[in-house]
């Protein structure tokens, strides 16, 4: 898997249904990076910086003004939607069903792409989702509703949904920002797990001790542009972190046992 | 063993509505046993198929000509269209509330009923006859539809808020067109017919009925049944969906414009039966679970059986006819307050 943006721009139109405030801002200006096989990237950067809106470019829900998302050479948007779902996955901040389908049910969503537009799963798709579930240690929840579950398990669920969908590049929007700190912390175990197996995923987050912790690379976003791309510590700097959210910031490092922790903290 | 619990109901659920089927010929002032209806059904339906040159055997034909006209002409063509039109809501209903993420959305939310209701109306004003009648509810159904998705369409939130919105506006403006024509229609014999029309009853329809609503029902119920797997994932958000690989919009118009021919359909054979497509696929949750791949089938089922058991009501509670739309309401508003209260349905797995 191949991901490749390039010098992407992008704002939202005057007509559009945004805040009037936007107005025609660039929300994204000339946006370029890359990201291959094993790659987690975190996107950090403050409120309405533009991550989302590159998300969105990504999954082809939008169109940018500027520049282009090349997936596998290919642009995104000249995929058909059912191709690029089995490139890429989608995994949204909070899940929140209408109605309580099982766990296996909602995971099994994710097969939907591989199937006729009549067919219904069958049984090798049940046992592919049951397999990927108990990789990922969720398998005991198959039968139980996913709105009476915890919101770990959920972000986990949706993990397992994107991994039936064969997808390889997983963009998750804030994916743990809901969680308390021990689900956070499992959640981002079993992202490292799947890193391990190849899988590139690209997680925005206000949290920069997650970055710090599981990231292989860190992108800081400020006004639409990259501020800073490269390796966690190196990106997360007293400097980057003030000049991203205009607050006092100390980068620490906590020893514990032998090991060594990166933390940030603000300071006033 | 999930599944093993939903085939044990199935099953249960298919034989009780046969026996409701079969049930319900032996109601009525006239009596008939089971085993004439059985005897009488059979026979026609060899006659049928072979083109009226095989019967049952003499023997076996124990019933009176007067007892043959009834079941075939009067109770058949009634319950058949009960259970048609019962189904048909209810899978309408299940569809709606699954594309519009909401269990509370019934399937006339986008003005198929009062656009129906207002071309019945119409038709009834200016005497036309009782097929024209049909045609007009369904024209006017599938008009009120058309337009509340056109203005949806010209809004500037493209959103399901929108069609919901439009619906409101387009109903309501179908329904004072009702009212105009009640204000102006004959009070002896127009008034009250529309009254009774618009409350909804089977007590006048005839096997054309049946054929005429069962060509449009089929068209649109086949799809939904085809496509019910993708409709679960019109109940997650939108680009989660998208990102699914489900073309949404496509999927969503093609589920709207079957609901709507389900709706437009029933509407135009049984006048406004409400809340059946609202409770039966609330029931049909709490009792399979919410994957349409057995809700869409379950709802179809229920939705038959109910609306059987309650035009039997109807037919034999009082001396006169009570029409079905008032009975569907004394049963459909207590089970809708229950689901505002609790504020959810069918989520207690």
């Amino acid at each position: 898997m191949k991901l490749e943006v390039k010098d992407l721009s992008f704002s939202y139109g005057l007509r559009s249904a945004r805040p009037q405030s936007f107005g025609d801002q660039k929300v994204l200006n000339g946006v370029s990076f890359s990201a291959g096989d094993g790659e987690i990237i975190f996107f950090l950067g403050p409120n309405g910086v533009g991550k989302s809106t590159l998300f969105k470019c990504m999954l082809g829900f939008l169109k940018p003004q500027g520049g282009e998302v090349l997936i596998n050479g290919k642009n995104a948007l000249s995929y058909r939607r059912q191709d690029l779902s089995k490139i890429l996955a989608y995994i949204p901040q909070s899940y929140s069903p209408v109605f309580n389908h099982t766990v296996l049910d909602s995971v099994l969503m994710g097969v939907t792409s591989q199937l006729g537009v009549f067919e219904m799963p069958g049984k090798e798709h049940v046992e592919k989702a049951l397999e990927v579930m108990k990789e990922l240690g969720i398998e005991h929840l198959s039968d139980r509703g996913s709105m009476k579950i915890s919101g770990g398990e959920r972000q986990l669920m949706l993990l397992a949904r994107a991994m039936v969908q064969d997808a390889s590049l997983f963009v998750m929007d804030e994916m743990a920002a809901n969680l308390d700190f021990g689900n956070s912390f499992r959640v981002m175990q079993r992202v490292l797990q799947l890193r391990d197996k190849g899988y590139t995923m690209l997680i925005s987050t206000h949290n920069p001790d997650h970055a710090f912790r599981y990231a292989s690379r860190v992108i800081a976003m400020k006004d639409g542009e990259l501020l800073a791309d490269g390796k966690p510590e190196d990106v997360l700097t007293e400097e980057v972190m003030e000049s991203l959210y205009s607050i006092d910031v100390a980068v620490n490092t906590v020893n514990v046992g032998k090991s060594q922790y990166k933390v940030c903290t603000p300071v006033f | 063993m999930e599944k093993q619990k939903y085939r044990v109901r199935f099953l249960l659920l298919s034989v009780a509505s046969i026996l409701i089927f079969f049930g319900s010929f032996a109601l009525g002032r006239y009596r008939i046993s089971v085993s004439e209806t059985v005897g009488i059904l059979s026979d026609a339906l060899i006659r049928l198929v072979s083109g009226n040159s095989l019967t049952l055997p003499e023997s076996m034909r124990g019933w009176s000509i007067e007892a043959q006209t009834i079941v075939l002409n009067v109770r058949l063509p009634r319950i058949a269209c009960a259970a048609l039109v019962g189904a048909a809501l209810s899978v309408a209903g299940a569809s709606f509330q699954g594309m519009f993420r909401n269990p509370m959305v019934s399937p006339d939310l986008l003005g198929a009923s009062t656009g129906a209701g207002f071309g019945a109306s119409l038709a009834i004003f200016i005497g036309a006859s009782y097929y024209t009648i049909t045609f007009f509810a369904f024209l006017s159904g599938l008009a009120a539809v058309m337009l509340t998705y056109m203005i949806s369409r010209l809004s500037r939130i493209k959103t399901t808020l929108a069609l919901v919105l439009s619906g409101i506006v387009v109903g309501s403006l179908f329904q004072s067109g009702t009212s105009f024509i009640k204000l102006v229609a004959d009070q002896n014999n127009q008034l009250p017919a529309i009254t009774y029309w618009l409350m909804g009853s089977l007590s006048s329809v005839k096997n054309r009925d049946f054929l005429l609503a069962f060509g449009p029902i089929l068209v649109g119920l086949v799809p939904i049944i085809l496509l019910r797997w993708r409709i679960n994932l019109l109940t997650v958000s939108e680009s989660e969906a998208r990102s699914m690989g489900i073309d949404t919009s496509k999927l969503r118009f093609a589920v709207i414009v079957c609901a709507t021919l389900i709706t437009s359909a029933s509407v135009a054979i049984s006048g406004m039966i409400g809340w059946i497509g609202l409770v039966i696929p609330h029931i049909c949750r709490l009792l399979y679970g919410q994957d349409y791949r057995r809700l869409i089938p379950a709802s179809a089922i229920s939705g038959a059986a109910f609306l059987m058991l309650t035009d039997n009501l109807a037919r034999t509670v009082a001396t006169s006819e009570i029409p079905l739309g008032i009975l569907t309401s004394l049963i459909g508003a207590p089970v809708f307050i229950a689901l505002i209260v609790k504020g959810g349905s069918g989520n207690e797995a």
